[in-house]
């Protein structure tokens, strides 16, 4: 290790009314280093990049750049330091362009007056792009981009900074494997450039596909920092847990029944044809890249969005769900992807999320009953062990994980046959993962028909009986899971190769 | 879902002025002064109800000053020609349902901003008050009329009743039943609501309907005061009836509040403005005050909120 690193804390304390968030925590980042943040949600991750940034003031400790002690008092602060950070929730505008998205802040200017320089705007921000191989017009607004270009652009802006330290918070969690890889091999550059880059993620495949070094944080203290070739998979869960799983994933022992959902010649939009069969106690797994439709086709079947043509059976019978509604009727449920925009009421706490899609059980005629809503959410609260347990908690005191129970809990309450999850574990650490895994395990052997959509490879083999991978809005194959490798559903998913 | 402590806080604001006023002004704390209080209050209260109901949508209803006035000339009108209680008082609130449910359904059907819809129709049924009655008052009522807003059972004023009863009946409906649970949680995320099986078109037209009734009721409770339907009955009260609930602490933003805050954040106005009528306040400093206990009230909720 050089004398001086890039970045070095020492001892950083933060407490949030009596938890302490971070407990003297030591860390440090080089030059020319990928440094990966790893930990269960509420570890202190969050906290110690808000500390890194001014977003949040330090109560003790020490931060020192380039072995000069930096004061960091702002966001603005930060990135006058060099200290870029790329956040979560992309912190982008949707009514702005491309360009001054990218730009934002720190427009170029004609000779420095105050009149942008609209040439030299697309001119950079297409120059950046093209670093990202990445070919978005400048001028688009920034909302009719998906998910996955507009995290791009997020990048390119952490890029127009010029940054020495760069920080990416769950930087993939929107990305497919594919564009995944382009983004690492951006950092992989900057990192040749000698940018030190600080990588926080869930996804222990790309701690380390990416990193030099790893710090584990647990309960806000820094239980382990290690060079990552020298440690392994088993071991890094377990400093990150505090305990030993069984494995990533609970054994698969369902023996699929008769067919419950059949979905033949189903088309939303762009998407489709779509057929495909769901059987009692099953797990099917839906793949593809963003953008090939899969969130498209399982709001098709919710009711959520019209469908175009098809025909729907449920346990042999044809239903015609033209609204979420309809479809919660027929005891259908969906897990919407981005849970805090989609799936929960911010304003409404853990109790009236839970039982908000099926009052009808806990009210007589038009009048809530207060002690049965009570009784049916305890026993959700117990049974899927959503912490803390308080019931009348906003949801937003809860991590994500819980926040994911909570969703689930209403479902649980509303008696579905059918459940479909899109993209059930983003943002959900490792210990909840297993606890939502073994439920869904729990819910088919009940008889209940899960569908499941989901962007993580290795989840989606982990958990599923058999995959449908959907290539463009149409189904290019399907496979059990059990005979199926990452490498084969990524062949299926790629536009350009045989199906 | 709903800030408890919010409603403390009023509740503590409303006991801080009244034991205030109370050493300010020897005729404040006397049961005749405040059931007068009550009877100020009882109409901006009641629509301020519906107010809330719509509030908590996320939307705003700009048009309850001028139903007040239609509903009140349709109301007096009806009874002027010799039509039946029954009948005059359907046709005041039956205008009313009918402005609500147009609001209702250009907001949520064909999802116009409310803002603009209600005023539209603020505009609209202000204009027609003014052509139905050339403008002129509408007289010569049947002599029962004015007892429906000047009554006292037991002393107290019938408006004041009546009041009470709507806000039982309302806190009822948005706690304890599911039509409540809804409302609260289309204004919390329409999007999410929607795909928790909501009929999220149908509830906000419902907040719509509901202001639209109880902003009638008002407007025959003031014609009854008045003992004649006016065309200018009403004016600016929207203002008024927004301040309540904004200062009771529901949210712009929709999906938070509630009508106990409505309630006292209506008493803390009209008990300030009863004050200042005690202690002989010129009239204009007393805009100035209100306004600034407004934005006051707005701001410590805020900061308190943080």
């Amino acid at each position: 290790m050089s004398p001086s690193p890039l970045l070095e804390m020492r001892g950083v304390t933060k407490t949030y009314g009596g938890t302490r968030a971070l407990d003297r925590v030591d860390f440090a980042l080089d030059r020319g280093e990928v440094h990966a943040l790893v930990g269960e949600n509420g570890a202190g991750k969050s906290t110690l990049v808000k500390v890194l940034s001014g977003a949040t003031p330090r109560e003790g400790g020490t931060v020192s750049l380039e072995g000069a002690p930096a004061e960091v008092r702002s966001p603005a602060d930060a990135l006058a330091l060099g200290i870029g950070i790329l956040h979560q929730g992309l912190q982008l505008v949707p009514h702005l362009s491309v360009a001054e998205n990218v730009f934002l802040g720190h427009e170029p200017t004609l000779r420095r007056g105050p009149l942008l320089d609209r040439a030299a705007l697309a001119r950079e921000t297409k120059a950046l792009l093209a670093q990202l191989g990445e070919t978005i017009d400048p001028s688009a607004r920034l909302e009719t981009l998906d998910v996955a270009r507009r995290q791009l652009v997020a990048i390119a802006r952490a890029l127009s900074r010029r940054m020495r330290i760069l920080v990416l918070d769950e930087p993939t969690a929107p990305l497919t494997s594919h564009e995944a890889e382009r983004l690492f091999a951006v950092v992989r550059r900057l990192r040749g450039e000698g940018v030190g880059v600080i990588h926080i993620s869930h996804r222990l495949d790309e701690v380390f596909a990416l990193s030099d070094r790893v710090t584990v944080l647990r309960d806000g203290k820094n239980v382990l920092t290690a060079l990552t070739a020298e440690i392994d998979r088993n071991a890094l869960i377990r400093s990150m847990v505090g305990r030993d799983l069984a494995g990533e994933y609970p054994e698969s022992r369902s023996q699929p029944g008769e067919a419950i959902l059949e979905v033949e010649g189903l088309v939303s939009g762009r998407v489709g044809p779509v057929s495909l069969t769901l059987r009692r106690g099953e797990v099917l797994g839906m793949a593809g890249l963003v953008g090939a439709g899969r969130s498209e086709v399982v709001r098709a079947v919710f009711g959520a969005d019209p469908r175009g043509a098809g025909r729907m059976r449920l346990c042999g019978r044809p239903v015609d769900p033209r609204s979420p509604r309809e479809a919660i009727a027929l005891g259908i449920g969906l897990l919407t992807e981005d849970r805090d925009r989609l799936g929960l009421i911010g304003s409404l706490d853990v109790r009236e999320n839970i039982t908000l899609a099926n009052l009808r059980v806990v009210a007589r005629g038009p009048f809530l009953s207060k002690p049965r809503e009570r009784a049916a959410v305890l026993r959700l609260v117990d049974e899927l062990r959503i912490r803390p347990d308080g019931i009348d908690r906003q949801v937003s005191e809860l991590s994500g994980g819980n926040r994911q129970k909570v969703v689930l809990a209403r479902w649980l309450h509303t008696d579905c046959r059918v459940l479909i999850f899109d993209e059930p574990t983003a943002g959900v650490d490792v210990g909840a993962r297993y606890e939502i895994y073994l439920l869904i395990r729990r819910l088919v052997e009940k008889g209940i028909g899960v569908l499941i959509v989901s962007s993580d490879l290795p989840e989606i083999l982990g958990i599923c009986d058999r995959v449908i991978v959907l290539r463009e809005g149409k189904i290019a194959g399907s496979v059990l899971a059990g005979e199926a490798t990452q490498e084969t559903l990524l062949a299926l998913a790629s536009p350009g190769t045989a199906a | 879902m709903r800030p408890r402590g919010s409603e403390a806080a009023i509740a503590l604001a409303v006991v801080l002025e009244c034991a205030v006023l109370a050493l300010l002004s020897p005729h404040f704390f006397t049961t005749e002064n405040l059931l007068n209080v009550s009877l100020q209050a009882s109409i901006t209260a009641i629509i301020a109800v519906g107010m809330t109901f719509v509030i908590l949508t996320g939307g705003i209803d700009l048009s309850v000053g001028s139903v007040v006035a239609v509903a009140g000339i349709a109301t007096t009108s009806a009874l002027q020609s010799g039509r039946s209680y029954a009948a005059s008082l359907a046709a005041g609130i039956g205008v009313g349902v009918l402005s609500g449910a147009a609001a209702g359904a250009l907001v949520s059907v064909l999802r116009i901003a409310p803002f603009i819809v209600t005023l539209a129709l603020m505009t609209v049924w202000r204009g027609l008050a003014f052509v139905t009655t050339e403008g002129r008052p509408v007289w010569s009522l049947p002599a029962g009329f004015a007892s429906l807003g000047g009554a006292r059972l037991a002393g107290v004023p019938l408006p004041s009743i009546l009041m009470l009863l709507v806000f039982a009946a309302a806190h009822v409906a948005l706690r304890h039943t599911r039509w409540g649970r809804h409302l609260y949680a289309v204004g919390g995320n329409p999007e999410a609501a929607r795909l928790a099986g909501i009929r999220v078109r149908r509830v906000i037209a419902s907040a719509y309907v509901l202001c639209g009734a109880l902003a009638a009721a008002g407007g025959i409770l003031l014609a009854s005061r008045m003992n004649s339907g006016q065309p200018n009955a009403g004016l600016m009260l929207e203002l008024d009836v927004i301040a309540a609930v904004v200062v009771g602490g529901t949210s712009l933003a929709g999906g938070r509040g509630s009508v106990l805050g409505t309630f006292l954040g209506t008493m803390l106005i009209a008990i300030l403005r009863n004050g200042l009528n005690l202690l002989n306040v010129n009239s204009y400093i007393q805009q100035v005050v209100v306004g600034a206990v407004i934005l006051m009230a707005v701001l410590l909720d805020h900061l308190r909120g943080r």
